[in-house]
């Protein structure tokens, strides 16, 4: 079963997040863009946890007195920011592309240039 | 333990909170609140640096836990240099924005405002990795809020890019933070510095791959050909004393790369050796370039002088990449005269858009178009790097510090032609706005003709009319008297920037004193 070990489930997961997030964000309207980011995000979140090293059925607690095995707590504390960091910033990027959208009818990423909206300085 | 060293992150993070809650409603209060938390940042950084000025590192740790395992803020002389420049910046464009009314024209921007001085300050003090990144979400969760304010079709659709672009690099720091933990189990900057110069050189692949990622990550702050397009359209969409602001956030990517390029993946750490200097250098240099390239073919006065501070990032960073202590004093004392240089001409810039627009077109002369024009002039000559003004010296300084390096003559003559066509560029602009406006008649300009001066005849008829009109002038000569002051005390400042620079080239000191081991 050396195939569906946690290794190769987590380092295939990150892989295909990545790339689909990564593919999405190369997409030229703002939506796909922000599923792609928040795919990213979950694949780092993922990586992160994964750089304390895999360990299965250990606690991410140190006990001193008894020699048991744990699990490094540090990137999980590293993720949970990560993840309020990360969807805090979703957020923000939603309401801003939804007020781009609004105000231009359009919600592509890239700002087509058109002429009547020069006087924009506000 | 020092607690006045936590007192600049501190201070605006518990200011912006109270003038969203307790004073939302009055601006009066919103702008004592907001000016008088930014008066005391000056005071307590001009407390800071006086304190690092011998050459002390000040560690302050985060609920009392020792260095590796709990977070640290540290200040060096660079971190008090950079906070120091912070607050002053900060000063001005508050006066500059309080006395425009710029403040007005959307919700919450000085509770925006102090966020974002909470987090560039806690970036240049923090002392842990990860700790950076955090500051740096800070600083841009709050830069996106200050770029959209007041609205507009064309700046929010530059903000979606500007937030898309920094979540991909944040995305990207969080990669590179991760690689380096797995790797050495740490990310306390100065821990990070004793473990990377432990590992055996053949463990090394993924720690040179996070040295590169992370080298990207502070690469795209600091706007670096390939990764700078995201300054361009945002700084010249955002408000323009907002991007006066941001005419520091440049250089916390600036400054992360001296952080971490001299202290953890030193210049003379085998496994790095070389690496980031590589590929900086000739980065830094198109980076150059392109900026006065763009400086000559712009058409709107913002995007003008974004290329302007990108010019610049490229004349600081090409300093930095040469990675020797006569370049790094060199690059510091360029990056305090850049950031007065840039601001300053955004200021002006946004004084010239509210008078006659964002275009390099001539109109009709604009009221006050000689003071506005006399201003235009010092801010090209400063941007430039043209004698009377610390620009010049500067850029001498850099050139000096090139003397010994492999590529000199490109570096000379990209920094000199750069230079010539900067102010080509910046002549064409201040000729079409000020000289040729004289040419334009009445008659052409048409039914438009008497609006400007009506305009201003409403603003003055509803405000006192003094302190409308003088404050944002007021502000725009702080600046500009800060470059004459960092001009005539060019040798102080350069004998700190050069203490600074040895100090970053002995980062033992640093790594002891946050450690906890030696002398303490």
């Amino acid at each position: 079963m050396e195939i569906l070990s946690v290794e190769f489930l987590v380092a295939s997961a990150v892989g295909l997040l990545t790339a689909a997030g990564i593919y999405l964000i190369l997409r030229r309207r703002t939506f796909p863009v922000i599923l792609g980011l928040s795919l990213l995000t979950y694949g780092v979140n993922i990586f992160l946890f994964a750089t304390g090293r895999l360990r299965v059925d250990a606690p991410p607690i140190l006990d001193k007195y008894a020699k048991v095995a744990y699990t490094d707590p540090l990137p999980q504390a590293l993720v949970l920011t990560a993840i309020v960091i990360s969807f805090g910033m979703t957020a923000v990027v939603v309401m801003i592309a939804l007020a781009a959208y609004l105000s231009s009818k359009d919600d592509r990423i890239d700002m087509p240039h058109h002429p009547e909206d020069e006087g924009e300085d506000a | 333990m020092n607690h006045f060293l936590i007192a600049p992150v501190v201070l605006p993070a518990l200011v912006a909170p109270f003038i969203i809650m307790v004073v939302r409603h009055h601006l009066d209060l919103i702008r004592i609140f907001s000016l008088a938390s930014t008066v005391a940042l000056v005071a307590i950084s001009m407390v800071l640096a006086a304190q690092a000025a011998d050459g002390t590192v000040q560690v302050y740790e985060l609920g009392n836990w020792p260095a590796p395992f709990g977070i640290v803020l540290v200040l060096d002389r660079l971190a008090a240099l950079m906070v120091l420049l912070t607050s002053v910046l900060a000063l001005v464009v508050n006066l500059y924005v309080i006395g425009t009314g710029w403040d007005e024209r959307g919700a919450n921007f000085h509770a925006l405002f102090q966020f974002q001085l909470m987090g560039i300050i806690g970036a240049f003090l923090t002392g842990a990795a990860f700790n950076l990144f955090v500051f740096f979400e800070v600083l841009l969760i709050a830069s996106y809020g200050l770029m959209i304010h007041a609205g507009g079709t064309r700046r929010f659709q530059a903000g979606v890019q500007y937030v898309v672009y920094n979540l991909l690099g944040s995305t990207l720091f969080l990669f590179a933070l991760g690689t380096l933990y797995s790797v050495t189990g740490t990310l306390n900057m100065a821990d990070l510095a004793v473990r990377v110069a432990e590992i055996p050189a053949e463990d090394t692949a993924l720690l040179r791959v996070g040295a590169v990622m992370l080298l990207l990550v502070f690469a795209i702050k600091a706007a670096v050909i390939p990764l700078h397009f995201w300054l361009p359209a945002s700084y010249a969409n955002a408000p323009l004393p907002v991007a006066a602001l941001f005419a520091i956030m440049t250089k916390v990517g600036a400054y992360a790369i001296l952080r971490m390029y001299t202290m953890v993946f030193g210049p003379d750490l085998a496994i790095t050796e070389g690496l980031a200097g590589a590929w900086l250098m000739p980065a830094a240099l198109a980076t150059l370039a392109l900026g006065a390239i763009g400086i000559l073919g712009s058409y709107r006065i913002g995007r003008l002088v974004a290329f302007g501070a990108i010019t610049s990032m490229g004349t600081l960073l090409t300093a930095i990449a040469m990675f020797t202590p006569e370049s790094v004093a060199a690059a510091l004392y360029y990056t305090l005269h850049s950031t007065l240089a840039a601001a300053f001409m955004f200021l002006v810039v946004d004084q010239i858009s509210e008078r006659q627009g964002i275009e390099i077109t001539a109109q009709r002369p604009m009221p006050q178009s000689g003071l506005i024009a006399a201003l235009f002039f010092a801010g090209a000559i400063a941007m430039a790097g043209m004698p009377p003004l610390s620009g010049f010296l500067g850029k001498l300084l850099v050139m000096d510090a090139a003397r010994d390096h492999d590529l000199v003559w490109w570096i000379w003559a990209v920094i000199l032609v750069s230079s010539l066509i900067t102010i080509l560029g910046m002549a064409r602009a201040g000729s079409l706005l000020f000289w040729k406006s004289h040419g334009v008649t009445a008659a052409a300009s048409g039914q438009e003709q008497p609006e400007p001066y009506e305009e201003e005849a409403n603003e003055q008829d509803e405000s006192p009319p003094q302190r409308v009109a003088a404050l944002p002038i007021v502000a725009c000569f702080a600046l500009l008297s800060g470059l004459i002051l960092l001009t005539v005390f060019a040798g102080p400042a350069s004998r700190y920037a050069e203490a600074t620079a040895t100090q970053l080239f002995t980062p033992q000191i640093y790594i002891d004193a946050v450690l906890g081991r030696g002398t303490q």
